[in-house]
């Protein structure tokens, strides 16, 4: 069957790394990642089953990978080859349609007892990445047994699968995943400090998909919330970012003086406020955006790392003198401040009431694989917010 | 005898024009038959011996006043307000006008046995002043006998133990005054006119109040029913000015002095810049090429610097003093005796080329907000009747505008620009939604009264400014400006004047009729 898939090459990995220098999304066409013909993945055990991915979306850790520029990080938590893809909208053996919720937990892995951290619904912090009956692989799209959503078919374990709504049309279907990431960051249970006011002031940096999902799960699931303010770069996401909940919408280098002029204070004389907001979501995950979010938080306040981040230098003075709590923010679970309900149930709540199929703004065959990562590298540039691969009119492949 | 303003009727054999374009100027060609240049008067001639036009003026005043001396007296408090550095443009070479009438005025106090003497700079909302801007305006005798004593001070419009109210016009309008000039025997005000929108009532009652009266007459209402800002009888915000000021004079004795200036902006060496084009003699050629060739090697700042180091050679033409209304009455003839053009009707589009310098950027950035205020504000409005341009039509504007702030100087108009403007450029919306925010912001404050900076409220006065022209025009085009800039503000981005005419005939339809005012010099145009 028809796959993209990422090869362990070194050389490859390097030459991916430079072209993406020159042009962000260009180590598709010369990186690790090849179309290959391979056989579908066999089911690794009981409660698997095989499904055939409808849309998959292209995420700003796919792009990472495709232009060698992930983090060393991960290189124990993924099995190579890999077939890239976890934002996935698929259709089982039966005719269903399934999202896939791409966690590989103890569950999945065939683990028993399952570790603490599963056992209470934690996938995210699973112990057994690397063990079980799967190769290596913290998510379905990074673990070489699974298969991924880039595919014709990949593997997923019932306890992976979220049935989809009637009413939800595919192209909403395929954000319910990034969704999840968004609301659990926007759940994310931070320390109030006493001084904290009761309608507080929050900003999200970034307004691409997960930036702009951010904003919308802090509208949708933190009520209590105040001001928002968004950091938005190009006019489409300025637009959006208004239209899901922003109230003020400012370009990165306006960022200090929008939340100085929320929160009231002062400008000190090296560009430093006396005051800030004491809830900030970083959904980029540069140094440069790292630095802005802990310019802006508040003391005593919340900086939670949303987008994924590499390797960064920092000034953390500021985390140490205004005792800042910095939190990552990783995948989904259940959630404490929305009464246990799970991330995904509350992303499929938002995509169908706020219509998030608007966010996709276009869709490739495998084959235009270059072409599809190079438009969701420059996403912003371009004017589009998420990009996906569509495999509907594809045959079903035969097993 | 100076030649009077003129009006020149382009055709073919017409060289181009010089046009100002922030901190250098261009050369431009405008379109033949249905073009025409407006060129200010020739400087007047200045006062043979300004020192003894002073004393003259001191001793034998207009109206119903007193010479001062017989105002003055031991024991009584004494202060003397001046116009602050937004005044003249560009700074004038010394000794300043303030600096001779100052010089007399304290002589005479002198002479009297008047020992409680104050100086205040009466800034109203603007920035305060440095001391070397200081110094130059009052000259090193005046500076170093009061600065160092404490009796050199400078309004702070946001001190509440430092204003005082004195009461409501008729109109309802507060009259919150500065606490020391309340409390005065006798108020003298210096004030240098270069403009007729200047000196008269608004003098004290924008210099000497307080946010809280300033708001009166500083607001969309009265600046769009004010035609023009450069005729206080068909001006509301004068209107206004006039009432609190009147107000003031019944709580407080008060003399005033103006001094006038000739247009007389550029020293010898830069003497092209006033001169009509086909005048132009070798030696304004040679200025010419050679600037603008040195120009271009420049980067902005070092293009600022040296244009802001220019000291004009302006020269008094007149001095009078005593009762206000009496006193602006004279100046205003000497003024329009220098400065008004006729020019018969109206055009479809006017050209404005923006110089380096307006009243709020003395040796600071000329910002995009600055730009806005000085073409629509400040030029469109030097008219008396009506505009030089036809309801409905085009004003080009010709300025870098860059998206550039001085942080110091201008903190709160950073803000304004950034999140104001990416929001609504409607006048009305902005003074119901941001106004009172931006006004009593603290930390604009802080800087206001602690730093160099604007009043917080500044910046939307500077696009209540532009309100009348906004409002009566059909659209702005900037040519070579910053597009991100000029489309913030809500103007459309032109690389040409010749591009920028083509976008105006969208607007006002093919082969539109054009004005270009040729400003500075400055002069204000009569359109019959």
């Amino acid at each position: 069957m028809k796959a993209l898939q990422v090869q362990r090459s070194l050389a490859r990995f390097a030459a991916a790394r430079l072209a993406s220098g020159a042009r962000a999304g260009a180590g598709a066409r010369y990186g690790p990642l090849t179309m290959a013909d391979i056989e579908p993945p066999s089911l690794p055990g009981p409660g698997w089953q095989r499904i055939y991915p409808r849309l998959s979306g292209i995420c700003g850790s796919d792009l990472a990978t495709v232009d060698g520029r992930s983090s060393r990080w991960f290189e124990p938590i993924v099995s190579f080859p890999f077939v890239p893809g976890h934002e996935i909208v698929a259709s089982t053996e039966d005719g269903h349609r399934v999202v896939v919720e791409p966690v590989l937990g103890c569950e999945a892995r065939g683990i028993s007892p399952m570790c603490p951290a599963c056992a209470q619904g934690r996938r995210r912090h699973c112990l057994n990445l690397t063990a079980g009956h799967l190769s290596p692989g913290l998510q379905t799209g990074f673990c070489e047994t699974t298969g991924g959503g880039w595919s014709l078919a990949l593997v997923a374990h019932s306890s992976q699968l979220h049935t989809v709504p009637d009413a939800l049309a595919d192209e909403a279907a395929v954000l319910v995943e990034p969704a999840a990431c968004a609301v659990h960051a926007a759940l994310t249970p931070v320390p109030s400090a006493p001084s904290d006011p009761a309608s507080p002031l929050a900003v999200v940096i970034g307004a691409g998909a997960l930036g702009l999902l951010t904003i919308a799960a802090l509208r949708m699931f933190r009520p209590g919330l105040g001001q928002l303010i968004a950091v938005a770069k190009h006019p489409h996401q300025r637009s959006l970012a208004h239209q899901l909940g922003a109230t003020s919408v400012v370009g990165p280098g306006e960022l200090r003086r929008a939340v100085r002029r929320a929160s009231g204070g002062w400008v000190l004389d090296n560009g430093q406020l006396s005051g800030g907001a004491p809830l900030v979501f970083d959904c980029v995950g540069s140094p440069v955006s790292l630095a802005d979010a802990l310019a802006v938080t508040a003391p005593g306040g919340a900086l939670v790392l949303a987008g994924m981040p590499g390797p960064a230098r920092a000034d953390l003075t500021p985390l140490w003198q205004r005792e800042i709590s910095l939190t990552g923010s990783y995948t989904y679970g259940p959630e404490p401040l929305a009464g246990g309900r799970h991330s995904f149930d509350l992303a499929a709540q938002m995509a169908g009431e706020l219509g998030l199929e608007r966010l996709l703004s276009a869709t490739y065959p495998l084959e235009r694989s270059a072409d599809a990562i190079s438009h969701a590298a420059e996403a912003g540039r371009r004017a589009a917010v998420k990009v996906a691969f569509d495999m509907r009119a594809e045959k079903k492949p035969s097993i | 005898m100076p030649r009077p303003g003129f009006v020149l009727e382009v055709d073919r054999s017409t060289p181009p024009v010089l046009m100002w374009h922030g901190e250098g100027y261009r050369l431009e060609r405008l379109p033949a038959q249905r073009s025409r240049v407006v060129y200010a008067p020739e400087p007047m001639a200045p006062l043979a011996d300004p020192d003894a036009a002073v004393q003259r003026a001191l001793l034998s005043p207009l109206g119903d006043s007193s010479p001062l001396p017989d105002l003055l007296f031991p024991g009584m408090r004494l202060t003397i307000a001046f116009d602050d550095l937004s005044l003249p443009l560009p700074p004038m070479r010394r000794p300043d006008n303030r600096q001779r009438v100052i010089e007399a005025v304290l002589e005479m106090a002198a002479a009297a046995g008047v020992d409680d003497v104050v100086l205040i700079a009466a800034l109203g909302l603007h920035r305060r002043m440095t001391d070397a801007e200081l110094r130059h305006a009052l000259g090193d005798r005046v500076f170093d006998a009061f600065a160092p004593n404490g009796c050199l001070l400078q309004h702070d419009a946001e001190d509440p133990e430092g204003l005082v109210e004195i009461g409501r016009t008729d109109h309802g309008e507060d009259v919150e005054v500065n606490r020391r000039v309340a409390e005065s025997d006798l108020l003298v005000y210096v004030n240098i006119n270069l403009v007729t929108m200047d000196g008269g009532h608004k003098s004290t009652s924008t210099g000497l109040m307080s946010y809280k009266s300033v708001r009166h007459h500083h607001n969309v209402r009265t600046l769009q029913h004010s035609r023009s800002l450069m005729d206080h009888t068909r001006s509301e915000l004068h209107s206004s000015a006039w009432r609190i000021g009147r107000l003031l004079n019944q709580h407080v004795k008060v003399f005033q002095i103006e001094t006038t200036l000739n247009n007389d902006a550029f020293p010898s060496n830069m003497a092209f810049l006033q001169k009509r084009e086909w005048e132009w003699g070798v030696r304004d050629r040679a200025a010419y090429l050679a600037s603008s060739q040195a120009l271009s090697l420049l980067g902005p700042s070092a293009r600022r610097n040296l244009f802001h180091s220019i000291k004009a050679p302006h020269q008094m033409t007149s001095v009078q003093a005593g009762e206000v209304e009496a006193v602006h009455a004279a100046t205003l003839a000497t003024l329009h005796r220098q400065q008004v053009v006729d020019v018969e009707g109206q055009s479809d589009v006017v050209i404005f080329g923006l110089p380096h310098v307006g009243p709020y950027n003395v040796n600071s950035i000329m910002n995009p907000l600055l730009v806005m205020c000085m073409g629509l504000g400040y030029w469109f409005n030097m008219y008396i009747g009506k505009p030089l341009v036809r309801p409905g039509g085009v004003v080009i504007l010709s300025h870098p505008t860059p998206w550039a702030f001085h942080p110091v100087h201008h903190p709160s108009y950073i803000d304004f620009f950034e999140e104001v403007l990416a929001t609504t450029t409607d006048p009305a919306e902005i003074e119901k939604t941001y106004e009172e925010r931006f006004a009593t912001d603290e930390w604009y404050r802080h800087l206001y009264r602690t730093s160099y900076a604007y009043h917080g409220v500044h910046p939307l006065y500077m696009w209540y400014w532009g309100a009348h022209a906004l409002e009566y025009t059909g659209g702005t085009i900037v040519v070579g400006g910053d597009r991100r800039a000029v489309r913030r503000m809500g103007f459309k981005p032109a690389s040409t004047l010749a591009d920028a005419l083509e976008m105006a005939e969208d607007q006002v339809g093919r082969d539109p009729s054009v004005t270009y005012f040729h400003c500075p010099p400055v002069m204000l145009a009569n359109v019959h």
